[in-house]
């Protein structure tokens, strides 16, 4: 048993822990690189759960948002041949004007409905892209997103550098989860809250529960670009899967595997789901096998999720 | 002046010290005492079949190397990993192999995307990669680099080749179906590049997306213009997928069909119906081992490792891929990149297909293409294609290093 | 734009008939899962894919295609049956997240289990002898078989419709998509009543994948490809509504032909611009009920 005032300094301090986490994270992964995929697509899924696990909305369009992000910042730097940072913030930029034309039309539709919409309008996207080929490359991908030396005051970052490239991932991930974290506790958060548990009741209070809903997601947007962004700069390519349908179901997938309905579910679903695909394809070519029973299993005894179990578990 | 270099001094030794936390994996790959080869390739997904081949045949290049005694006692080993046909997770497993496994190159891949992905994490590098598919792009800038190697051929190439053959023999009134990706207009540009010297009229250049299963709604339109040429430039199960639906409407009746790619694993799942009478492209098809020496020595060498099957086109790309690296690193005595680099530039040699040659300029393997007609099955199983024609070795097939921005 | 006779559109609207006739099937099936059981069916294209392959395997020890088109959809909706018994049927009830992720899963495992069983190559499936040439239908030789998959189409279509209208069997399974909680007052196995509709929906979905075999093949990505267009046929239908599945699924079919026709390139994002157009002009589809699902 957990001692109950250890829990709850636990939890007070959880932003100062999860740093302290992301500090070690590398050292306890088989390499560095999927330190960083696992960084990245945690993000992703807390950015998609800003909608999901907060507001109840399931949207199936979120690779555009991720993937508009990456290209965005791919394009800043090669198109128009601006340093990396001006495409980190070109990159959280797109996502949220994405996520502001995609919501624009999807926000007036709920349930199934909403989730189809955010599809379809991602598919366009992703058509896009694919036409677009002096732009983008089209199916071959974005190349040369390359990114070698990081210039800080004194000092220079060699970006190439494994470890090097885990921190300053980790970096933008820490301040990104810290914003978030922020906002779920601000005013704006409870708001969120309130709109998800009784909608009506929200509405008698005085909010306009769709501006909310539209504000929520083009903030989402913002968390899901920069995520897409620090990928276009890791891989130093953009390739058009990150805006396929299957980067949307991915992602749903895996806030759902750690637990919706926690703050770090997602991100425990996303460590998950990469490290158990990662080590299980390494030594069988049916890997599938195994994720798929994961995920019956999970269903059939996590139904929080793995996180929210564990959360459970410890007697919240 | 004593305050700058003291200032870069300091500096310098900043440098260092960041370079020292990231020691282990440099170190590993150091002292490490066999020559590691990762071979990123799609085990799983639809090139599944191919990929396997694939490691088969790196597997034999890689014994074969180890069997003469390495490389001063020092042994070849190939690293396979699963790209899974996805550009992201193929950039992420070729980190994995240079960071975490310190693979000295990288050979492989089965698609445009991917092995552009591939070369661009290996650039950054600074890794030496060999590439063993399709793309014109790969040995053009600005993908290309120093690090650059392409054992595979080029659309432009495969497509030069059928279309000499194919526009001269069955007519000059012709349509391209295409799938809409770099690799069926890479391919068409290259059938409409010697089409245009032959006098060809294009009767309609018709896209498709990558991955249709259903061409039914193009088939009329092409049915109705008839032509005496359909090329179909698409790739594995669209390939497929598309031939037997052609056949099914009865463009055969009229039309002949030709395709850029034949693949020996594509006939063999899809049976003779289907690709009956089509003629097509390779890189290498095992039937040429009745004129070819080194084609025998490898099938043989294959039939024994492989109860008796013989290797795939795209397989046998894999053990030219390997072979070459590793007679790289023989001729420069180690793994050091740019002695390797300036071993294989221009390098002259017949692995298992006749004589080739690595062009200097943009590290491209100049090679004999077969254009290869399906037929159907008789007592041999395996013997699925006539070779009709063989075009040489010739770098005036090729792009330019000029046209490709090479200076 | 030259070359188009009204001949080749007419006879590129009987291809789009037959292209959609697939997706009425696969859209029938969903949507029966969705309106009765609430389940978001992701392991739908799986199921697809399924039976073609025990097409594949029934030719393989000598059964004739016109028993398969029987044998395969039993066979494979048997499966389905099992997978509700022990799987799905702990999960009424907890919202739509569960069933999608456990039918997520399930597919995966089914498709790896057909890489294992039959190889990832995939497999040649011959157009039945009967069938094979193209017929004249006024406008034009068309290919018989795809005359044959409109015509299986109707068949199930109005079969399906005699029996969930004309039965009462069919009376049942719609009052416990109603009110559940009155059927079982009334004496009746309501979990019975929900095995069989999720026996007949994946049947159809195998159906649908042994129709398909004929004109692509079998192989393992087949029901991947094709999910999400079944599922914007659904939703463009209305979710839940077997109407609005046919309507839509004949719709999308001839659209996509259409397409082809004018942009081949374009076929696939217009599938996916017509469900956005629908969707905000009608945010429950066609026939949808208004409200399902929020």
């Amino acid at each position: 048993m957990l001692n109950p005032l250890l829990v709850a300094r636990c939890k007070q301090h959880r932003v100062v822990l999860a740093i302290a986490f992301l500090i070690i994270f590398p050292l306890l992964m088989p390499f560095k690189a999927i330190a960083v995929n696992i960084l990245i697509y945690g993000l992703f899924a807390l950015g998609f759960n800003m909608l999901f696990g907060t507001l109840g909305l399931l949207s199936f369009g979120h690779a555009a948002l991720f993937g508009g992000g990456a290209y965005a910042c791919g394009l800043v730097m090669l198109k128009l041949g601006l340093p990396w940072y001006v495409g980190i913030l070109g990159s959280v930029l797109a996502g949220m004007l994405i996520a502001a034309t995609i919501g624009a039309f999807a926000i007036r539709t709920r349930g199934i409905y909403f989730a189809m919409v955010t599809l379809a309008l991602a598919q366009c996207l992703y058509f896009l892209a694919d036409q677009a080929t002096d732009l983008t490359g089209g199916e071959n991908g974005l190349r040369g997103v390359d990114l070698k030396t990081i210039q800080l005051p004194g000092m220079t970052l060699n970006f190439v550098d494994p470890l090097t490239r885990y921190y300053v991932v980790a970096f933008f991930v820490a301040v990104a989860l810290f914003v978030l974290s922020r906002i779920l506790a601000s005013p704006f958060g409870a708001v969120l809250e309130a709109v998800r548990e009784n909608e009506a009741r929200a509405r008698a209070c005085g909010y306009h529960v769709r501006m909310v809903r539209y504000l929520a997601f083009i903030l989402s947007g913002g968390f899901c670009g920069l995520a897409g962004a620090l990928q276009a700069l890791h891989l130093s390519i953009v390739p058009l899967e990150t805006l396929a349908i299957s980067n949307s179901g991915l992602v749903v997938m895996m806030s759902l595997l750690g637990g919706m309905g926690t703050f770090f579910g997602p991100f425990v679903g996303a460590g998950i789901f990469l490290l158990l695909e990662n080590l299980v394809s390494l030594w069988t070519v049916h890997w599938q096998i195994f994720v798929g029973a994961a995920f019956v299993a999970c269903v059939l005894f996590f139904p929080r999720g793995i996180w929210g179990t564990i959360l459970m578990g410890r007697g919240r | 002046m004593e305050m700058t270099k003291k200032a870069a001094v300091s500096r310098r030794s900043l440098l260092a010290a960041s370079a020292l936390l990231a020691m282990p994996s440099i170190v590993r790959a150091q002292t490490a005492d066999t020559i590691k080869i990762g071979f990123p390739v799609p085990l799983t997904g639809p090139y599944g079949t191919e990929a396997k081949d694939q490691v088969a045949c790196a597997q034999i290049a890689i014994s074969e190397f180890n069997e003469a005694g390495g490389l001063n006692g020092k042994k070849a080993e190939l690293l396979v990993r699963d790209d899974k046909l996805d550009p992201g997770e193929a950039a992420t497993r070729t980190i994995e192999l240079i960071e975490k496994d310190g693979a000295n190159f990288i050979c492989g891949s089965l698609s445009a995307a991917v092995q552009l992905a591939v070369n661009n994490v290996a650039k950054q590098r600074g890794v030496i990669y060999n590439s063993i598919s399709q793309s014109d792009q790969i040995a053009a800038l600005p993908d290309w680099s120093k690090t650059t190697f392409h054992e595979g051929m080029t659309p432009h190439l495969t497509a030069g080749a059928v279309g000499r053959y194919a526009f001269g023999k069955f007519g000059k009134k012709v349509v391209f179906l295409q799938a809409d990706y770099a690799y069926g207009h890479e391919m068409v540009a290259g059938f409409k590049a010697v089409g245009e010297k032959m006098g060809i009229e294009v009767l309609a250049d018709l896209r498709h997306p990558l991955g249709a299963t259903d061409y039914s709604t193009l088939l009329p339109r092409i049915q109705s213009l008839k032509p005496d040429i359909l090329v179909l430039v698409n790739f594995g199960r669209d390939q497929q997928i598309s031939l037997k639906q052609a056949t099914d409407f009865g463009l055969k009746k009229t039309t002949k069909i030709v395709a850029p790619v034949l693949l020996y694993t594509a006939r063999q799942a899809a049976g003779e119906k289907a690709f009956e009478g089509v003629i097509g492209g390779t890189s290498y098809y095992w039937g040429i081992e009745s004129t070819v020496p080194t084609a025998k020595a490898f099938n043989d060498r294959y039939r024994k490792a492989n109860e008796g099957r013989v290797p795939s086109d795209y397989g046998a790309l894999g053990y030219a891929g390997v072979r070459a690296l590793l007679e790289g690193a023989r001729r420069a005595g180690g793994t050091d990149t740019a002695k390797v680099i300036a071993a294989l530039e221009g390098l002259k040699y017949d692995f298992y297909k006749g004589p080739q040659e690595i062009r200097a300029c943009d590290h491209q393997a100049v090679q004999p293409v077969f254009i290869i007609e399906s037929k159907a099955a008789g007592a041999n199983p395996n013997d699925v294609f006539n070779v009709i024609s063989t075009d040489a070795a010739n770098a005036d097939n090729l792009v330019s290093c000029k046209d490709e921005g090479h200076v | 734009m030259d070359g188009i006779t009204p001949d080749l559109l007419a006879l590129q609207l009987f291809t789009g008939l037959a292209l959609g006739a697939i997706y009425v099937l696969l859209a029938l099936g969903m949507s029966l899962l969705f309106g009765m059981l609430t389940v978001v069916n992701f392991a739908h294209g799986a199921f697809y894919m399924l039976g073609a392959y025990a097409g594949v395997l029934l030719l393989s020890i000598g059964v004739n295609f016109w028993f398969c088109l029987l044998l395969a959809p039993l066979l494979v909706g048997s499966l389905g049956l099992l997978c509700e018994r022990f799987l799905i049927r702990h999960l009424y009830g907890r919202g739509i997240d569960y069933p999608l992720l456990l039918t997520f899963g399930l597919s995966y495992i089914m498709v790896e289990m057909v890489r294992i069983l039959f190889g990832t190559q995939g497999l040649p499936f011959d157009t039945p002898d009967a069938l094979q040439g193209a017929s004249d239908i006024m406008i034009g030789y068309f290919p018989t078989y795809r005359l044959f998959v409109i015509g299986v189409a109707i068949v199930v279509v109005v079969a399906l419709w005699l029996f969930l209208e004309r039965t009462p069997y069919g009376l049942i399974i719609r009052a416990g998509a109603r009110d559940p909680q009155i059927v079982r007052i009334l004496g009746i196995d309501v979990a019975r009543v929900w095995l069989v509709v999720f026996g007949i929906g994946t049947g159809l979905a195998a159906l649908a994948g042994l129709l398909a075999a004929p004109l692509q093949g079998a192989s393992p990505e087949m029901g991947s490809s094709i999910l999400a267009e079944a599922f914007v046929v659904t939703v463009v239908g209305g979710m839940g509504s077997l109407v609005g599945a046919v309507v839509a699924g004949l719709l999308v079919g001839v659209v996509v032909a259409m397409t082809s026709l004018v942009a081949p390139e374009f076929a696939q994002v217009a599938i996916f611009a017509l469900m956005a157009i629908v969707l905000l002009i009608r945010p429950q589809g066609f026939f949808g009920r208004a409200g399902l699902m929020s």
